[in-house]
């Protein structure tokens, strides 16, 4: 399960990641603690039960239900070839029999002699997973994954598309205002992770594809233009399992809106490093944020790193990020946070925070302030 | 024994929230209420400790004490404790549910209706012949990993062929349930009683069966009761079980804990009874809308999955579509970013509308969201349901004609609001139009809103099944109803019929409680408010040839209506309700309608 639902954004220069790797069911474990593993290494593998068919035998067969057992050749559990001869009728003297054949590989796993259905089971899926991030193995889950550990950037973005890729990070834009553009993008971004300032088009992003990039990182996405990549209307944002090459991810949210500094200047430090980004989003209870990672060799990293689960929450001088109109996007430094509840403009009464922003103070509802947590 | 004090939870998917309700000089009131973060999730994974701290919160405020260590005290000791303590749980997604029959418009349909009145989510509906391959339907039963299945079909005595099919699929799927991994999914056979051995023989091993009463004995009869009472019982047994720190919590509570729409349900239905009206109430989260409505004495439930404020608000744009929502919006906006800002609320769910033009879409789009809900709520309150009820087969026949022969507007005695969007509108009025425009009521309709949403609570109080307290947790459900939980807004009396041509559709005259009285005269296209507290008003009211307001077409009523916090509204808008489709007429008519309700003084358009 996700932790719960806070809304603060992480942005961490190096910190300790702890990621967990984990089999859809029981399976094997490849791994050992203290391992170090590559991002494509295999740490754990298991095979899914294989997809259902059903037949109704008697009915093909046209006999009773109650007499499939008879006209059986196969029996439950017996493992079958496709069109392998499955029941069969005695037919009259031997002869003008009817028969069902096997319509895949598998095994026969149930005959009902109630409906006249034989339920048979296709061979099983082989699944497979990887180890994601660059790190050492801190723990094995018996029969069921591993947790990788290792210090590193880790950046979380407020939406995404596509799930896991990973690729160089290449910086494509001179500063966090500026869009990424269709004749931006050439083959040389080919399995890169480019990062952007405040835009990417839907025709630049739909190049990035045809490139064979790796994965988007930038400030602002057009919503109305997901429909076209998704092939579908965005209706809760539960993202992920998209069958997408060039995963995307959104530091600030939709339209047009400038990366955070510290986002941007902490990719821009990295470019051409390896690192491993996750577009899968959820946003409810057990929330899932999209996610940068990238490893850093001991010589990068700070000696002491935190634990990218800490979230102190809002205090005075805390770095937040306005997420509601007006002043969308831009990011201030809280500087009161008033116990009573104030009137807005709309009259909805709140509780606020006193914030300046480019030396300016603004009285913003506490909840359309997002913590932009730092280290 | 008397009851002196009740302390109830209702634990949702992001907050906690108690309420303590005392006998205070005669009467049952609410006194405290306090709320924390549910902790169902990591890193506490611990529902009780939410639980402890909305509590303490209660203690704090009441200077009560009601906590001793980790444990709420009962029953009351002195001045310290509470006499019962009881709750309602959401959290985790609340009760989600899978169904299955034979026929989707008969038993698949009876399925979903008894699932629903227990308060679960049905995440979708299994039948013979609902046009999917079995391999498709095995794929979707593996996807959802329901917490629980309810299995029915047949009439009792018929062919046993088709839902033995039905379970041959479950089995073929082995679904596994969605919390824990060391328990067999609870499945509920309610269907032809002759197939009950090969459903025993086909499921018994595999899922942890239960079978009870068939929910279609016969064609022209359904019997949803015992199949809601086993999901209330698997539901506490099973499923929350699993959920961290819920064993803990069912050892504190005096009753069973209810899923939270299932304890909203029956309060409904309990007021509906007492006071023999029709009452339709809704509840407008982030995720989803929920509906209750009891007509003819019979109760309905729908969930709207994802029509919601936050969670889900890009859903209702795509499924009222942009220019349905920008028909309740008086002023232009740029459609492109409209909808990057309706994304952005979808990816940022806990933001509040800091300036009125935000108020004012948010609210548009809640007006479609409830519209829509009610539009689902209507196609499935359909004749045939709840206790066990006689029909010719004719009837049983035209079931799966949905929709109208349950939910009459005209009919319609009283709406209840809650969720945030209807119960924290700024202005009461604006909370009293939305529910206007979404839902249409017609004649004569008292509105009202949950103060803060405890008919959870309520409707588990009211639910008890001890012997010595169910009496008085009922009259306390019911006196904090009236008294603390709802807050009256007013009436609505909308009149219906031909109003081509006419100016005049309805005069009206109120005599108040001091002895004031007033006339109205109503015309078409026009809404009126009149100021009038929750008193009892007398009202004559005289409509046009060719006009009904709830007596019969051109005839005049005489009734007895209450004010509220908004008043008595006369709305001469028509039903059904049609915006002009010319923009300065349209801008104008939403300008003039605003302002006679007092919704938006402030905005400058």
């Amino acid at each position: 399960m996700a932790h719960s639902y806070t809304p603060g954004l992480k942005v961490l220069k190096s910190t300790k990641i702890l990621k967990e790797r984990r089999l859809p069911l029981k399976g094997s474990v490849e791994s050992k603690v203290g391992e170090r593993v590559k991002p494509n290494d295999i740490v754990a593998k298991t095979d899914l039960p294989g997809n259902v068919q059903m037949i109704n035998v008697a009915n093909q067969l046209n006999i009773d239900a109650s007499d499939i057992n008879q006209c059986m050749i196969k029996t439950a559990g017996e493992s079958i070839h496709k069109n392998d001869l499955i029941a069969e009728t005695k037919g009259i003297f031997g002869f003008f029999k009817s028969s069902v054949l096997s319509p895949c590989e598998g095994t026969i796993e149930t005959i009902s002699d109630v409906t006249g259905q034989v339920v048979l089971r296709e061979s099983p899926i082989p699944v497979e997973v990887d180890a994601y991030i660059e790190g050492k193995i801190n723990e094995v889950i018996s029969e069921e994954g591993v947790v990788i550990k290792t210090n590193g950037v880790f950046i979380q973005g407020i939406f995404g598309i596509g799930g896991e890729s990973r690729g160089e990070i290449k910086t494509i834009v001179y500063n966090r205002e500026s869009e990424i553009t269709k004749d931006m993008i050439t083959d040389e971004e080919k399995g890169k992770i480019i990062i952007g300032g405040s835009f990417i088009s839907i025709d630049a992003y739909k190049k990035a594809i045809d490139c064979e990039v790796a994965g988007i990182v930038v400030g602002g996405f057009n919503y109305y233009d997901l429909e076209e990549i998704l092939g579908y209307t965005l209706g809760v944002a539960i993202t992920g399992s998209e069958d997408l090459y060039t995963s995307l991810i959104v530091t600030e949210g939709y339209g047009k809106i400038q990366m955070g500094q510290q986002t941007f200047d902490l990719l821009n430090t990295y470019n051409g490093k390896l690192a491993s980004i996750n577009g899968a989003t959820q946003i409810r209870a057990g929330v899932i944020r999209p996610e940068i990672i990238i490893p850093l060799d001991s010589s990068d990293a700070s000696i002491e790193s935190n634990d990218s689960n800490k979230s102190d929450g809002m205090t005075i001088d805390s770095l937040v990020r306005v997420i509601r109109s007006p002043n969308f996007g831009k990011i201030g430094l809280v500087k009161e946070l008033p116990p009573e509840l104030r009137e807005m403009e709309s009259e909805t009464m709140v509780r606020v925070a006193i914030v300046h922003i480019d030396g300016n103070r603004f009285e913003i509802p506490r909840s359309n302030l997002e913590v932009v947590e730092t280290d | 024994m008397k009851l002196r004090s009740i302390l109830a939870t209702d634990c949702g998917s992001t907050t906690t929230k108690a309420i303590l309700i005392e006998y205070i000089d005669g009467e049952y009131r609410l006194s405290h209420r306090g709320e924390a973060p549910t902790t169902v999730e990591a890193p506490f994974e611990d529902v009780t400790r939410g639980v402890l701290n909305a509590t303490m919160e209660v203690e704090e405020l009441s200077g009560r004490k009601l906590i001793d260590g980790d444990n709420i005290i009962t029953p009351q000791k002195d001045s310290a404790g509470v006499d019962i303590y009881i709750s309602t749980s959401s959290a985790g997604g609340g009760l989600q549910m899978m169904v299955a029959g034979v026929v989707k418009s008969m038993t698949g349909e009876s399925a979903e209706r008894a699932a629903l009145g227990a308060g679960s989510i049905v995440m979708d509906v299994l039948a013979s012949n609902d046009g999917r391959k079995p391999h498709e339907k095995i794929t979707r039963i593996r996807q959802l990993r329901p917490d629980m299945i309810l299995l029915s079909g047949g009439i009792d005595g018929g062919t046993t062929k088709h839902v033995v099919e039905l379970a041959e699929i479950l089995a073929a799927a082995n679904p596994q349930p969605r919390l824990g991994q060391n328990y067999k999914l609870p499945v509920i056979y309610a269907g032809n009683k002759k197939a009950t051995p090969d459903i025993k023989k086909t499921l018994g091993e595999l899922t942890d069966l239960d079978v009870t009463e068939n929910i279609r004995p016969v064609l022209e009869q359904e019997n949803l009761k015992p199949s809601r009472d086993k999901i209330h019982d698997l539901f506490m047994e099973h499923v929350m079980q699993q959920a961290p720190g819920y064993k803990k919590l069912m050892s504190w509570t005096d009753a069973p804990i209810m899923p939270t729409p299932g304890a909203v349900g029956a309060l409904i239905e309990m007021v509906a009874q007492r006071e023999s009206i029709s009452v339709v109430g809704v509840d407008i989260g982030g995720a989803t809308t929920d509906i209750f409505s009891v007509f003819q004495e019979q109760f309905n439930r729908t969930v709207s999955a994802n029509l919601g404020m936050s969670y889900s608000i890009c859903n209702v744009l795509s499924e009222a579509t942009l220019p349905n929502v920008l028909r309740w919006v008086p002023f232009d906006i740029d459609e492109k970013e409209l909808t990057n800002r309706i994304g952005n609320k979808m990816i940022r769910p806990t933001t509040v509308p800091q300036s009125l033009e935000e108020l004012v879409i948010e609210q548009a789009i809640a007006r479609e969201a409830l519209r829509l809900s009610f539009i689902q709520h209507k196609s499935f309150a359909v004749n045939l349901k709840g206790i066990q009820k006689e029909r010719t087969i004719s009837d049983a026949f035209e079931q799966s004609e949905s929709g109208q022969s349950l939910v009459n507007m005209m009919e319609l005695d009283l709406i209840v609001g809650s969720g945030g969007v209807l119960s924290h509108a700024p202005r009461r009025q604006q909370s009293a139009k939305m529910m206007i425009d979404s839902f249409l009521p017609e004649g004569i309709t008292s509105l009202a809103v949950d103060s803060i949403f405890m008919m959870p609570q309520l409707g588990v109080m009211a639910n008890i099944e001890k012997k010595d307290l169910s009496d008085q947790a009922r009259i306390a459900a019911l006196e904090v109803f009236e008294k603390d939980c709802l807050i009256r807004l007013g009436t609505c009396i909308a009149p219906v019929g031909d109003f081509e041509g006419k100016k005049e559709i309805l005069k009206a005259e109120l005599e108040f409680s001091n002895g004031d009285n007033s006339e109205i005269s109503l015309d078409h296209g026009q809404l009126v408010l009149i100021d009038a507290d929750y008193e009892e008003i007398n009202i004559k009211l005289f409509p046009s040839k060719g006009v009904d307001v709830g007596a019969g077409v051109s005839e005049p009523i005489q009734t007895k209506i209450y004010g509220g916090q908004v008043g008595i509204i006369f709305d001469g808008r028509g039903r059904p309700l049609k915006l002009s489709h010319e923009p300065t007429k349209r801008l104008s008519d939403l300008k003039n309608w605003s302002n006679a309700l007092k919704e938006y003084p402030n905005l400058e358009v």
